[in-house]
């Protein structure tokens, strides 16, 4: 919207570097990542009610979080939150024209994204080795049907299949936001980088883990960056990467929803 | 003609951003931080469900609205921009919750 208000030649940009200011006081892109995350926050909240719904109507509702669990709960949270910082931080560097610091916040703001992955992936292992999974995973070799969890997923299938759908929702948000940083700090650089992070995250992971194929999401991305640099290679400015920024605030945002509503209120007290 | 675009689009992202200081995105951090604290401690006080999930969404409400007006730059957008989104997402938001008295029937009545 922005853009088609700008003046519509160069030399009227460098004489009077006068344009009629957008309705809502922005740039296109901006005001189109916003409509997209209102969408992308109607499926959050769509997938949130769910979960509440069930819980409602559950009275053995499961309370499966052990302090181990809650510890680990917070520390991600307290990674999404480090990560919105260092994302402002990178932010204002790109504004004020400092390249080398918007990249390294931008790597800051991934490093924490991805600790953020490999702490709920763990978590996510935990629960499903002690028998919470749903039916489409694969069987767990050699666990226990005296598991946890075994009796829970049987009895309340509702609280797995709303959790799972609701934090893998949420890790497969964050995983694409790591990727959009990626691309925005390290351009085509990051494409082999996004291949070797796939073929470690299909290899490390055991055939049974739902990572296994969960990574091939990876894959997904990094053919579509690929194709997306290949066919319109750019410099992001400080404007791609404050958009970039919006979206992974939302990631942070939803967070601390999901957080209280499915971790603390499920807390088991011993 | 693009390159020219892209500058004018940059130059107006570098306007609205530039006189802002980094300082309160540090309290924000923090006080994010704190409130996040604060409901791991509530988690461990063995409290009346309704009770608590009401105190959690108010802290998690808190943390929404620091993150969209600071860290997402909403405070400092123009007022229709701030009111359009808004309300539209709250709108749509506090209709899902039609839902919420069928699990209560469920509940109360179980399910036919």
């Amino acid at each position: 919207m922005a853009e088609a208000a700008l003046p519509h030649n160069v030399a009227e940009i460098n004489s009077s570097a006068i344009y009629e200011p957008s309705l809502f006081g922005t740039y296109s892109k901006k005001i189109g990542m916003w409509l997209f995350l209102l969408s992308d926050s109607l499926t959050f909240g769509a997938l949130l009610y769910a979960y509440s719904y069930g819980r409602i109507s559950t009275p053995d509702w499961p309370t499966p979080f052990h302090s181990t669990s809650i510890v680990n709960a917070t520390i991600m949270t307290a990674f999404l939150l480090t990560s919105s910082l260092t994302m402002v931080l990178a932010v204002n560097a790109a504004v004020r024209g400092n390249e080398k610091a918007r990249v390294l916040y931008l790597l800051a703001t991934m490093a924490c994204g991805v600790g953020f992955i490999v702490l709920h992936a763990k978590e996510w292992s935990h629960l499903i080795n002690d028998g919470l999974r749903l039916p489409i995973f694969p069987a767990v070799p050699g666990q226990e049907t005296a598991s946890e969890f075994v009796n829970v997923s049987k009895t309340v299938p509702q609280f797995a299949a709303t959790f799972f759908g609701l934090t893998g929702m949420h890790m497969l948000h964050v995983t694409l936001g790591v990727v959009y940083l990626g691309v925005i700090a390290l351009r085509r650089k990051f494409i082999p980088i996004l291949f070797a992070l796939w073929l470690v995250a299909w290899l490390a992971t055991p055939a049974y883990s739902p990572f296994h194929y969960g990574a091939h999401v990876l894959l997904i991305a990094a053919l579509v960056c690929s194709l997306i640099l290949w066919l319109k290679p750019k410099v992001y400015d400080a404007a791609d990467v404050e958009v970039a920024g919006l979206y992974w605030h939302f990631v942070d945002l939803v967070w601390m929803f999901i957080f209280p509503l499915v971790y603390i209120m499920s807390t088991k007290i011993v | 003609m693009e390159d020219a675009f892209q500058q004018a689009i940059e130059q107006r992202v570098a306007d609205e951003q530039r006189h802002h200081s980094v300082t309160p995105f540090f309290w924000v951090w923090g006080t994010l931080l704190v409130l996040t604290a604060v409901e791991v401690y509530l988690g461990y006080q063995n409290m009346e469900p309704k009770r608590m999930l009401v105190i959690l969404m108010g802290l998690s409400l808190v943390k929404a609205t620091l993150i969209i007006g600071y860290f997402m730059h909403m405070k400092y957008e123009v007022s229709r921009m701030k009111w359009l989104t808004m309300c539209s997402l709250v709108f749509c938001l506090a209709m899902m919750m039609v839902f919420f008295p069928d699990a209560f029937r469920i509940i109360s009545l179980g399910v036919k």
